[in-house]
């Protein structure tokens, strides 16, 4: 039950931090429940098919099928929340006003939900199928019974729900004025860190070969695969051992979305930030 | 998603699929999971070189190799089996774990 716990649990938390930005990105959308559900649902779906195939995914491309795959769906994502946030530079300002005035339904940020569902959908389906093979796995050993790993996995969506749970209401407390630059703050940093992590599948499967050495290696500080590590690599792409190619990839990434910002934004006219 | 758009990701994904160019490819190792056991679990590799680790899963189940130290996280299929690239390494040790067993599926890469 314990190995169960602790593998849904971290599978779960990474996948919902994830969720919990976009729902706090997606603030007073109308029906953004719905889209995000939709990415969850999908997610899973998605999760469950590469379970399924994940030999024949794996033996594609010289063996590097997993990596290629992987690298994809990141960079996919990367290119929706990058969207997402030039979309929200050229309009965010007439949703900002908007957002204060109760009860006024906010049409603005509807545009990029599909974006963000799908973005959703690529986190769920990772950290899922990781879930769905590890499940197999257990069931197909027979061994632990199927209360035991029942237990484990609910116990392990609470607990993953929860801290994802309180990231968002951590989020919704910053006040309005600060929050649209605190969102679109973390969803850089986020696109970046899913930049950097498409770049080490890349070099893992063996199709990025320039500057492949780890430039440091603050593991003894700060462990990656600790919970405070996990939680960083998901929200902000820590990682101890960094690549030339991954600090590059997370760099540029970070600033050709600053610069789409501020190209885009660059026409309007400009108002006083609302206080 | 628009045509032509999608002709640039199906143009990226083949640029990406092109097969890496190997000149003397990197020595390869070959490592047995069975009954959620890696043989051999110390696997010795040259400090400094590419090397890539075979592992041949002969469970029936998935194991995910997994190693932040290795930066690696790779899934096998049960009864499949996968290459493992390691980048250039310095001399040390490098724990590596079959992340869904891992009280019994762990090993070391030693660079020397």
């Amino acid at each position: 039950m314990l190995a169960s716990l602790i593998i849904v649990f971290r599978e779960v938390l990474e996948a919902g931090l994830i969720v919990g930005i976009v729902l706090a990105a997606t603030r007073g959308v109308v029906r953004r429940g719905v889209w995000v559900g939709l990415g969850i649902a999908g997610g899973v779906i998605g999760a469950c098919l590469v379970a399924a195939f994940a030999g024949a995914l794996a033996d594609l491309f010289d063996g590097s099928g997993q990596e290629l795959f992987n690298a994809a769906v990141l960079g996919v994502a990367v290119l929706m929340l990058t969207w997402h946030n030039v979309w929200m530079a050229s309009h965010g300002r007439e949703m900002a006003a908007e957002m204060r005035a109760v009860g006024q339904e906010v049409q603005a940020g509807r545009r990029t939900l599909a974006a963000l569902a799908l973005v959703v959908g690529v986190a769920v389906l990772r950290e899922g199928s990781e879930v769905v093979l590890f499940l197999y796995g257990v069931i197909a050993a027979g061994g632990t019974t199927a209360a035991g790993v029942a237990a484990g996995v609910g116990l392990g969506i609470a607990a993953g729900a929860l801290v994802s749970g309180l990231l968002y209401f951590g989020l919704l407390a910053i006040p309005v004025r600060h929050f649209f630059r605190a969102t679109t703050g973390l969803i850089t940093l986020l696109a970046a860190g899913l930049a950097s992590q498409a770049v080490a599948f890349l070099e893992q499967g063996g199709y990025a070969d320039a500057w492949s050495t780890p430039l440091w290696n603050s593991n003894a500080a700060l462990p990656e695969d600790g919970i405070l590590g996990r939680v960083l690599h998901t929200l902000v792409g820590y990682t101890d051992q960094p690549t030339g190619m991954q600090l590059t990839a997370y760099l540029a990434v970070v600033a050709v979305i600053l610069l789409l910002m501020r190209a885009v934004s660059g026409g309007q006219p400009r108002r006083a930030a609302a206080g | 998603m628009t045509a032509r758009r999608r002709m640039a990701w199906a143009g990226l994904v083949l640029a990406l699929a092109a097969p890496p160019v190997l000149a003397d490819g990197p020595a390869r190792i070959e490592v047995e999971l069975k009954d959620h056991v890696f043989t051999p679990s110390t696997i010795e590799v040259p400090a400094g070189q590419r090397v890539e680790i075979l592992v041949r899963n002969r469970d029936g189940t998935a194991e995910e190799f997994d190693s932040t130290a290795l930066k690696v996280e790779k899934v096998i299929a049960g009864g499949g089996e996968g290459v493992v690239r390691l980048h250039p390494l310095d001399p040390g040790e490098y724990p590596f774990i079959g992340e869904y067993h891992s009280d019994t599926a762990k090993g070391v890469v030693v660079a020397k």
